[in-house]
C-alpha cells in the first residue's frame, strides 16, 4: 500500500490521460468533430436565434390609397419620417406596391416578406382629430416580422407625434419643448460601455456548455467504451489505484472540453465581435469550476450504464433539459417559475451565469462568489455521491 | 504454497442476479504448471478466470494466488500476474511500442528497464519491424501476439489465457500455443488457460478441468481423462452407414449400449457405446432397418468423447466465432442441431 500515494495515483492517471489525449489527436474524424461541433453551435444559435438586432432588409412593400383630404397629405410626412428612420436603421427595404390585393399577393408568392398600406382616409381621419391607421400586412408564418414592420412604424409614429405636439406648444414659450410633451424620458446604460449583442450573452452560456457537458458524456462513454472494447481490463489488473482511472480520463475530458471551450472563445471574438471585460484567467479558472462541479455526476452516469450506447442517451437525456433550463440560450428570468426552480439546482446556471458576469459585465472574483460557492458545493456533494459508487462498480 | 501449489480455490461461485455461472468449484494449481479449464461456451470458465485475476469478486468462497487473497490482497495478486482475455487489450490507434510503454507505466517498473524489455518481447514475437507502426493495421495474428506478450511486462508468475487462440488461423494458433509452452518451460510461468478448444487442452495442458454449467466435472491430465474410456468397457465407433435415415439413428440411439450418438455427416455417425454385445447389438439394429453397413471402427478416445461421455453433450463447435459476454444466462452450443440421441 505504500506505493499507492497520491503521487503515484497522480503519475499513473497522467499515463492514462496521455495515452487518452494520443488516442484522441489520432481520430480525425473525432478531431473535426470537435472543432465542427462548437462552430456549428454558435454559427447556430447566434444567428437563426431571432432577435431585433440581427434582423434587417426585410422585403416590404408600401401601398398609399391615401388620396389626401383637402389637398393635404398626412401620408407624405408619415412617408418622409418613415423614410428617415429607415435610413438610420435599415431594417427595411421599401417598394413602392399599387394596391393592397397585389400587396397580399407578393407576400404569398414570397416576393416581399410583409407591407405597409396607408388606407384612404388616412389624411382624413387625422385631419378631423382622429386616429390616424396604418395597416400592416404580415406574413402570418412569420410572428417576428410583424414585430419588426410595427417597431419600425411605432418609431415613426413617436417622432411623428412629437413634431406635431412641440408645434403646438410652441407658443408656450417653454426652453425645451420636448419637456413639456415628453416631460419622461428613458435613458438605459449599461454597466460597461458599448452595446453588448445576443452574441455577448450566448457566448459565455455555449462555453459553459460545451465544456462542463463535454466531460460530462464523455466520461461515461470514455469510460463504457473501453469496459465494451475490453481495454478497460488491462487497466484494471495493473496494480494501480482505481482512482487513477478515473482521474486520467477527467483530465483527458477536461483537456478535451477546454480545447472546445478556447474554439468557442476563439470564435465568439474573432468572427463574432464578443468582447471580453474581465480576466481571461477567471474564464479559465471558471470553466473548470464548471468541469468539477459536474464531474461527479458523470461519474454516478458512467457506473450505472452498461455500455456505451446507453451512456450515450442517458446523457443527451439529461443535457437537453440543461441546455434549456440552464440560462444559455435564453435568460432565465423569463421562464415560468417552476422552471426557474429548476434551473436553480443545476450548475450549468451557476457557471454561465458567473462566466457571463466575468466576460460580459468584467466582474471579478468577489462579485461572483455566490455563483462559485454554490458550484464547489455541488461537485463536493455530487463527487461525495460518486465515489462509492464507482468503487462498487469496478468490482462487480 | 509451500505445498507448491500457486493458486487455490476453494468454494468459489460466482451469481449474476439469480443464475449461477461458477457453482462451487474447488482446485489448486501447481506452480509451474499448465492448467486448463475445458468447456462449452457459458461453462463459466471466463468468469472463472475473471475471478482468479482480481475482475470479478466471487459471490462465494475464496481464490488465492501466490498466497494473496484475491479479494483481499488484490493489488500484490496484481503484481503476479498477466492477463490475455477473450477481448484483446491493446489500443489499435496506440504503435506496437506506444501499448507496450502504456501499460508497462502502469507496474512502476524503472524506465531503462522497460525500454529494454519492451524491445525483447517485441523481438519475441518479430514485431520489432512494426513497432512505430499504429496496432489497428495488424493483421489478427499480430495483433494476438502483441497481446500476449502486453501481458509479460511484469514478467507474471502466473499468466491467465481466456481462449487465446478464439478466432486465429490455425497457422497463429500454432504460433500461440508454441509461444506459451516455451514461456511455460523456460521462465517457469505457471499457465492457466482456457479454452473449448480439444487441440489445445491435449496439445498444451498438464492436467484439464472439465467444466459444464459452471461446476467442475472432472479434472486429471488428458492421458487420465482418456482412461475413463479406455479403461473401462466404453469404446468409441465410428460407424459408416451408406443410407442413413432419421429412424436408423433413432434405433441406434434406442439401444441400451448406446451412451452417445453423434451424426457426423450424411453417411457417418459416432458412438460411444459400453458393453461387450455393444457391437452385435449394434449391427443387429442396423441390419433390422436394411442399412448398408459400409465402416464400423473402434477409435482412440479423444478428449472430446471424454466429455461426451461424461455430460452427454458436445463441447466441440460450439463456438467458433465471439459470442458477446453479456448475453444473460443461458447456455449455447452450436453443435445442437447435430446432437442425435
Ligand atoms: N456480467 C455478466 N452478467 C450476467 N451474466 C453473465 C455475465 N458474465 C457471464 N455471464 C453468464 O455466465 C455464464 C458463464 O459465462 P462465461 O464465464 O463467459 O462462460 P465461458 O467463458 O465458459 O464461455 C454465461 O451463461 C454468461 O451468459
Ligand atoms: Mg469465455
Amino acid at each position: 500500500m505504500i506505493d499507492m500515494t497520491a503521487q503515484t495515483i497522480l503519475q499513473h492517471s497522467f499515463r492514462i490521460a496521455k495515452k487518452d489525449l494520443t488516442e484522441l489527436f489520432r481520430n480525425r474524424l473525432g478531431l473535426v468533430l470537435l472543432i465542427v461541433m462548437p462552430l456549428f453551435m454558435m454559427v447556430m444559435v447566434g444567428f437563426i436565434y431571432p432577435s431585433n438586432g440581427t434582423i434587417s432588409n426585410l422585403q416590404v412593400g408600401l401601398v398609399n390609397e391615401n388620396s389626401g383630404y383637402n389637398s393635404v397629405f398626412a401620408s407624405q410626412s408619415f412617408i418622409t419620417g418613415l423614410n428617415q428612420i429607415n435610413n438610420q436603421t435599415h431594417m427595411l427595404v421599401i417598394t413602392n406596391v399599387n394596391s393592397t390585393a397585389e400587396l397580399k399577393d407578393m407576400v404569398q408568392r414570397g416576393q416581399l416578406e410583409g407591407g405597409i398600406v396607408i388606407p384612404s382616409n388616412f389624411s382624413q381621419s387625422i385631419l378631423s382629430g382622429e386616429q390616424g391607421t396604418i395597416i400592416i400586412v404580415s406574413d402570418e408564418s412569420n410572428p417576428q416580422i410583424s414585430a419588426t414592420i410595427q417597431a419600425a412604424l411605432s418609431g415613426v409614429f413617436n417622432a411623428m407625434g412629437q413634431q406635431l405636439a412641440i408645434h403646438n406648444v410652441l407658443p408656450l414659450n417653454a426652453t425645451n419643448p420636448l419637456a413639456v410633451v415628453q416631460p419622461y424620458s428613458i435613458q438605459t446604460q449599461g454597466v460597461v460601455s458599448g452595446h453588448p449583442s445576443y452574441f455577448d450573452f450566448i457566448a459565455p452560456g455555449i462555453m459553459a456548455m460545451t465544456v462542463m457537458m463535454s466531460v460530462m458524456t464523455g466520461l461515461p462513454v470514455a469510460i463504457s467504451q473501453e469496459k465494451e472494447i475490453g481495454t478497460m481490463d488491462g487497466m484494471m489488473v495493473a496494480p494501480i489505484n482505481r482512482l487513477s482511472i478515473l482521474l486520467g480520463k477527467t483530465i483527458a475530458q477536461t483537456a478535451r472540453g477546454l480545447i472546445q471551450g478556447c474554439i468557442i472563445l476563439a470564435l465568439a471574438i474573432g468572427i463574432f465581435g464578443v468582447a471580453i471585460q474581465g480576466s481571461i484567467l477567471l474564464v479559465f479558472a471558471l470553466l473548470l469550476l464548471g468541469v468539477f462541479s459536474f464531474v461527479g455526476l458523470g461519474i454516478v452516469v458512467t457506473s450505472f450504464t452498461k455500455d456505451q450506447e446507453t451512456a450515450q442517451m442517458l446523457m443527451m437525456t439529461l443535457m437537453f433539459p440543461m441546455m434549456f433550463l440552464g440560462g444559455v440560450f435564453f435568460p432565465i428570468q423569463q421562464m415560468p417559475w417552476y422552471m426557474q426552480d429548476i434551473s436553480k439546482i443545476l450548475p450549468l446556471t451557476y457557471a454561465s451565469d458567473a462566466l457571463r458576469k466575468v466576460m460580459v459585465l468584467g466582474s471579478g472574483i468577489s462579485q461572483i462568489s455566490t455563483d462559485l460557492i454554490i458550484l464547489i458545493v455541488f461537485g463536493v456533494v455530487m463527487i461525495a455521491i460518486a465515489l462509492p459508487v464507482f468503487k462498487r462498480m469496478m468490482t462487480r | 504454497m509451500d505445498n507448491g501449489n500457486i493458486i487455490e480455490v476453494k468454494n468459489l461461485t460466482k451469481m449474476f442476479g439469480k443464475f449461477t455461472a461458477v457453482d462451487d468449484i474447488s482446485f489448486d494449481v501447481k506452480k509451474g504448471e499448465i492448467f486448463g479449464l475445458l468447456g462449452p461456451n457459458g461453462a463459466g470458465k471466463s468468469t472463472t478466470l475473471r475471478m482468479l485475476s482480481t475482475l470479478s469478486r466471487p459471490t462465494k468462497g475464496t481464490a488465492t494466488v501466490g498466497g494473496y487473497d484475491t479479494v483481499k490482497n488484490d493489488t500484490e495478486v496484481r503484481k503476479l500476474i498477466g492477463i490475455v482475455s477473450e477481448k484483446m487489450i491493446i489500443y489499435n490507434r496506440l504503435t506496437a511500442r506506444e501499448n507496450l510503454w502504456f501499460f508497462g507505466s502502469l507496474f512502476n517498473i524503472p524506465k531503462d528497464t522497460l525500454t529494454k524489455r519492451i524491445d525483447e518481447l517485441l523481438e519475441l514475437v518479430q514485431l520489432t519491424k512494426w513497432k512505430n507502426a499504429q496496432v489497428g493495421t495488424f493483421s489478427t495474428g499480430m495483433r494476438q501476439r502483441m497481446n500476449v506478450v502486453r501481458a509479460l511486462l511484469n514478467m507474471p508468475q502466473v499468466l491467465f489465457l481466456d481462449e487465446p487462440t478464439l478466432g486465429l488461423d490455425p497457422q497463429s494458433s500454432v504460433e500461440i500455443r508454441d509461444f506459451i509452452k516455451k514461456l511455460n518451460q523456460e521462465q517457469g510461468t505457471t499457465v492457466i488457460i482456457t479454452t473449448h478448444m480439444m487441440v489445445d487442452a491435449d496439445l498444451l495442458c498438464d492436467r484439464i478441468a472439465i467444466v459444464d454449467h459452471g461446476k467442475i466435472i472432472a479434472l486429471d491430465t488428458s492421458t487420465n481423462l482418456k482412461k475413463i474410456i479406455s479403461g473401462g468397457d466404453t469404446m468409441i465407433i465410428k460407424l459408416e452407414i451408406a443410407n442413413l435415415t432419421p429412424d436408423l439413428i433413432a434405433s441406434v440411439k434406442a439401444l441400451k449400449c448406446a451412451d452417445a450418438v453423434t451424426q457426423e455427416n450424411s453417411t457417418r455417425l459416432h458412438l460411444i457405446v459400453h458393453g461387450e454385445e455393444a457391437f452385435d447389438n449394434i449391427i443387429d439394429a442396423v441390419r433390422e432397418k436394411n442399412g448398408k453397413i459400409t465402416t464400423m471402427e473402434n477409435l482412440q478416445p479423444s478428449l472430446e468423447d471424454v466429455f461426451l461421455h461424461i455430460t452427454g453433450h458436445e463441447v466441440r463447435d460450439s463456438a467458433d466465432q465471439k459470442i458477446p459476454m453479456q448475453q444473460g444466462p443461458g447456455r449455447r452450443f452450436g453443435g445442437a442441431p447435430r446432437r442425435v440421441r
